[in-house]
Order: C-alpha cells, then structure tokens, then sequence
C-alpha cells in the first residue's frame, strides 16, 4: 500500500466516513480508552512537561546531527557484520529488498508491524512478483485478510472495526467457527501465524528507534510478533524512515517512556527488543544476515524547512487519539496512511499537495494534538502553515476564499470600509432572517446553516452602543 | 484602573450585549472603560486560512489602535492568543516587532484580568440555575486560561456548575473550518450539544463567542430550552 489509500475524492471520503455509524462508535470509544489510559500513565510518571522537553530535546539534536548519527549507526551495524542501505526514494528502498529476497531465492516473508513499508507500497511490490507476505501484528493481519483495506492508524491499524465485524472477515475468509470474543479470535490466528513464522524465509521488520552508537534495532511490541519474525527466519530486513533513531540506549530508554504512554498509555508495552547484527557464533537464535534499509523518501527534503518538526515524531499516536476531527471521520477519510493531525501534515510533505492539499484544513486548530504530542511537535501550527503555503505558495486556493479574505483584509485594515461594512451586513442578510436568526443562509453560510441557526446580526452594533453610552445617550 | 477594551468583531456585530455585559463588569469592579473606535478583527481568521500577508495589514491597524493601552481586556480567549502569537509574526521587522512584543505582553482575557490582574475571585454577581460549561480550546490550550473561569463561576451566588463530559472536545467552530467543512463541524457540535443536554444544564457558559454562536445554533435548531450565555453576562448578573 503506498501512501495514498483511496482515489475517492476527498469529500467523497469524508462523507462515507460521517455516515459509517459502526466505524465512528469504534473509534469514539477507542479514543476514549485510549485518552484515560494516556492520561493516567502520564500522572504516574509525573513531571510530564519535563519528560516532554527532554524528549523534545532530544529529537531536535538527532535532526541537527542527523548525519552524523545516520553515519555513526551505518558503521556500526557493518562493524557487526549487518549490511546498510540508504534509499533515496521508495522504488530504491523497494528493490534493494526485493534483490535481497530473490538473491535467497526465499517465498515466504513475515513482517511485523511497520509503517514505513506501507509508505514504500512494499508488501504489493513483493507479491507482484509472487511473493507470500503475511503480516504478523495481529490488527495489521486482520486488514491483510480482509483484502488490503488500508490501516486507519498507525498504532492500531484495524481501530475502525469492531469484533463482530471482525468476526465476520474471519468467517468468510479463514473459515472460522467461534465467537467474536477477542481471545477466540487471537487464538484462531496465532494457530495460523506459528506455522507462518516457522516456515518464512525472511523476516522484515519496522524500526522504533536505532541505537547509533551500537548499531542496534529498537522494537516495541505488545504481541511478540517482531521477536519470532526476527528470531526464525535465517534473514532478517529492518527498514526505517531516515530520521528513526537515537544517539545511546540513555536516549532510547526516555523516548521508549514517552512512547508507550503516549501510545497505549502502557508504563512499557509487553516487550521491548533491541537487536544488534545477525546472529553470533554462540547464539541459539537470530537471522544469519541482516540488513538495514534506511529511507528517505522525501524526508530531507524537510530538514531545514519551517516544517522540520514533523520529523520528531515518535508514531505514538497521541495526537489521533485526541483529535476530534479524526473521531467524527475516522482515519480513512484522510486518504493516507498516516491519518489525523500527525497524517494531515506529514502525507503533504512526503505525498505532496495534489494528493493530500485538503488535509491541512480537516483540522479547527484546537491544538489538542499539540498538547498531546510527548515530543511537543506545534502540529496545530504546522497545519496551519501549510494552509499558508496552499495560499501563498502553491497559489491552490480557491478564487471566491481568496476575494473573501482580500475584502476580509481590506475591512479589517480600514475602518472606514469596516464602518461600511458592518453597516451592510444586516441589511445584505435581513432576507434570510426569521426572527433573530438565520436559518437558510447564502454563500458560505449554507453549510453553517444546514445543521445550526446562524444568529442575524444585532440592529445596533457594539460599538454604537458604546458611543451612544459615552454622549449620555440612553443606555440599554 | 484604565482598561481598554478589545471588543472584537464577533462581540461588535453580533453579540453586542456580551460587550455591554463586559463594560458595565469592569465598571463595577472598579476600571475606567476607553474603547478606541479604530480597533476592528485581530486578523484570526485571515491568518488561519493561510492568509498571513493579507492578514498582517489588519494586525499592523491593531498594534497602532492599542499602542497607548495599559491594559488590553477583551472577552475572547481566542482573540486574546491570537494578539499574543503577533511578536512571532512580526519577528525581524525591528519596529513592528517591538510593538507587538509590547501589545502582547499588556493584552488579557476578559477572567484572567479579573482574578490575575485585579485578583478578584468574588465579582458579587448572583445568577439563580444550574450550568455547564464549555472550555474553549484557544482559552485553555493556547492561552492556557483554564482556572480562572471556574474559579470567578464558583463565586456566583445561586449557581449550580455541573460538569460537562468531554469537556477537552473542540465543538466544531474553529472559524472558517465551521463553513469550510461545514458537515464535520456540524457533527462535532451536534456531539457537544448531546453532551450538553446529558448534564441536564439550564444554562451552557463560555468565554469565547465564536463557540457560543456556534453550540448554541444548532441548540436553537434542535428546538432544546438550553439558553446560552457569555461568562460576561453571567458574572455581570447581580
């Protein structure tokens, strides 16, 4: 799956995901866990601004130094005996892969959960040539089955379905019998998924964080799939976005914290691996080769722009699970596969605007995302840069928005003109009265008025008031 | 104490009976009300829809209107961060930006004024019913205003605050957001506004108007007795 899962337009999407009742009652009580979880695991650390500036901090320093820690991890995965790539672009990432699998004349691949070869439409360029792929996370395994629909978020990619939908994908598919009970569901796959893991030849794996200073492979899972899928097959491929790791574990140990609170408001999910190279003389198990593929992607095209931020990301998820835009329109509204406000800024700047130039505006600002961020990313802001950049760069606005916004700044520079103004809006909107509101408004405000009363504006403005009041005028 | 008021757009066209409610407030408790008739919009909602340019000429009118304030009040938390983010807008352009840092630094919102600067808690007002309220997500998060109007609402004789559930849920307004995607936000607020009506509240409160002209027009669509209030009019009540 590329970046981009629909070729809906993007009212089209919007207006499937308002009227799917099953979805948004899935993801409204998925963000209501969720946020009570975050919260609480975020209490009991305490001092979470302090944790909070300290994972900040040290985002931003792996972006200033990004080239020297890219090259410190390089070495340091070749000193022990690991290969790198670095991909400039996802067909780069993509094909060295493939070489690797062809080159091992390997047919069945396990992957555990990874974000960053959706973005490089990975699993679709190794079935293309015949390849068996089977995703081991079970949420990311439930969307495989249920015919590539596309993940709805990037922790837990299968949120807008409930159980019995589930259920049901199963029944049709893997010819199961039992209940909509979750354990009997996991049960059924974990059956399905031992003989997978035990039969692959290669096992592919995202990347939570690198280690630079070791050459070591963070992953954070609560299923314990990235542990067989890097511990069986006799290959092992780990590929990351270019901007994924950390200096020492001293760092890793404060973003891991951050993360799993954020994330699933875990104090630390049910495991944490760090793997380094493939497997030494002495060990029981691990890969005989490992490979590090590094992906740019579009992302040092960031570095150095007002959107730099973006890159601290962690992929917790925190800003989805707060967003109550999200919540009404759920995650395949957005079109990409990374949704809600972190998705709404990163899927233009990675995706660019042609594809993904409504996103920035599927947002109030009302900034829960910033607050929620543990790497304090402004992304309220960032969105709304990008609306700057639609106006004033790209020049995509539309024309009637740009005249409204030029008599808009006229007005609001002039007094004279705001005087005038002021003084016709009534009058230019007495017609749609009824009462003291508007029921059936023109223009832009007919989609206000299509579920709320738009009040008429008063006969007597604020500031009349005020000066009558001032010349001992009758004050009412 | 001299105050000037920032009324702003919202509050002069269409909700002129918060400004009075916020004039006469700060009469009583004892500040001498200037309102500088050149003051307009602070530019938000240019400036959220991508417009900064364009935005910035109404910024510059406003910086000018209120250089020889000592204090700014205005009854809008939103309007409030707004004039606090214009130091960042107007960064390197040395006079403009020694302007803004000073606007901003002189500027509050209408209840942090009133328990921060005239560190009153008790404004003496009586309002007989039960009420929520709504905390606006400019006021709270980018403001960081989340004390003071409860603190000023507990003071109120004869009135009973429940809370509201999902209080830290936008209601849908977010300006031009509210016409531009108009069906999302109307099913945010149709959310707010169930929760609303679930605390049972006669009253909804709240301190930003955009909000209020938003919850409480698809309260009046929806046919509900619920009246809605500005923090303003409540705390005005004696």
């Amino acid at each position: 799956m590329a970046m981009k899962t629909s070729s809906a337009k993007f009212k089209e999407r919007v207006d499937e995901g308002l009227h799917n009742d099953f979805m948004r009652l899935a993801v409204s009580s998925a963000q209501e866990r969720l946020h009570g979880r975050r919260l609480t695991a975020v209490d009991e650390l305490g001092s979470w601004e302090e944790w909070r500036s300290l994972g900040q901090e040290i985002r931003q320093h792996v972006l200033a130094n990004l080239d020297f820690y890219l090259h410190q991890l390089a070495e340091n995965v070749s000193k022990r005996g690991g290969h790198v790539f670095f991909a400039e672009t996802a067909e780069e990432a993509s094909g060295y892969i493939k070489d690797v699998i062809v080159g091992k004349k390997a047919k069945k691949i396990v992957k555990s959960k990874s974000m960053v070869t959706e973005e490089i439409n990975l699993n679709a360029s190794l079935e293309a040539i015949g390849l068996e792929v089977v995703e081991t996370d079970l949420g990311e395994y439930i969307l495989q089955v249920d015919d590539h629909d596309p993940p709805s978020h990037i922790v837990a990619p299968a949120l807008h379905k409930n159980k019995e939908q589930i259920r049901d994908v199963f029944k049709e598919k893997l010819a199961y019998t039992q209940t909509e009970k979750p354990e009997e569901l996991t049960a059924h796959v974990r059956g399905i998924l031992r003989k997978d893991f035990l039969s692959a030849d290669v096992g592919i794996t995202g990347c939570n964080f690198a280690i630079a200073e070791t050459g070591s492979i963070g992953l954070v899972t609560n299923e314990g799939n990235a542990d067989l899928v890097t511990a069986l097959p006799k290959t092992q491929i780990t590929v990351m976005g270019m901007e994924r790791l950390v200096p020492t574990f001293d760092e890793f140990e404060v973003l891991v914290s951050l993360l799993t609170r954020s994330a699933v408001g875990q104090r630390l999910t049910s495991y944490i691996t760090a793997l380094t190279g493939p497997r030494d003389e002495g060990d029981v198990d691990g890969p005989e080769e490992f490979h590090l593929v590094i992906v740019d992607n579009g992302r040092s095209s960031i570095l150095g722009t007002e959107f730099q931020s973006v890159l601290q990301c962690i992929r917790c998820a925190a800003c989805i699970n707060v967003c109550p835009v999200y919540r009404q329109v759920g995650g395949h509204s957005y079109g990409s596969i990374y949704p809600g406000p972190i998705g709404a800024v990163l899927s233009p700047l990675l995706g660019g605007y042609d594809d993904f130039k409504e996103l920035p505006y599927a947002s109030t600002l009302c900034a829960a995302c910033t607050d929620a961020c543990p790497v304090k990313i402004p992304l309220h802001d960032l969105l709304r840069k990008h609306r700057e950049v639609i106006v004033e760069k790209e020049k995509m606005a539309p024309f009637s928005e740009k005249m409204a916004m030029k008599a808009f700044g006229l007005g609001a520079a002039s007094p004279m003109l705001y005087k005038f103004g002021s003084k016709m809006v009534p009058a230019a909107m007495s017609p749609f009265k009824t009462g003291d509101s508007i029921s059936k408004g023109p223009g832009p405000l007919k989609t206000w008025t299509e579920s709320r009363e738009f009040p008429a504006p008063g006969k007597e403005s604020f500031r009349d008031w005020f000066k009558n009041r001032e010349k001992g005028g009758n004050p009412s | 104490m001299k105050v000037t008021l920032f009324a702003t757009c919202l509050v002069d066209l269409f909700q002129s009976n918060v400004g009075k409610a916020t004039v006469e407030l700060l009469e009583r408790l004892g500040c001498e009300i200037d309102f500088p008739e050149s003051q307009i919009c602070c530019g938000q909602p240019a400036y959220n829809s991508g417009y900064t340019k364009d935005s910035k000429e109404a910024m510059k009118k406003m910086i000018n209107t209120f250089a020889d304030a000592e204090y700014i009040v205005t009854p809008s938390g939103s309007c409030a961060a707004m004039f606090k983010e214009y130091p960042a807008l107007f960064q390197g352009e040395d006079e403009w930006e020694k302007k803004a840092v000073s606007l901003a630094n002189k500027t509050y919102e209408l209840t942090q004024f009133i328990v921060d600067v005239l560190k009153v808690t008790d404004v003496g007002a009586t309002f007989k019913g039960t009420a929520t309220y709504h905390t606006s997500c400019h006021m709270t998060r980018l403001l960081k205003v989340k004390e003071a109007p409860g603190i000023l609402l507990s003071h109120v004789k004869g009135l009973e605050m429940t809370p509201l559930p999902d209080a830290q849920n936008c209601c849908g307004f977010g300006g031009t957001f509210s016409v531009k995607m108009g069906d999302i936000s109307g099913q945010m607020v149709e959310e707010k506004v169930c929760h609303i009506q679930d605390t049972g509240a006669d009253f909804l409160i709240g301190g930003d108007a955009g909000c209020l002209m938003n919850i409480g027009g698809r309260i009046r669509r929806k046919g509900e007795p619920i009246q809605v209030l500005h923090i303003a009019e409540v705390l005005n009540s004696i």
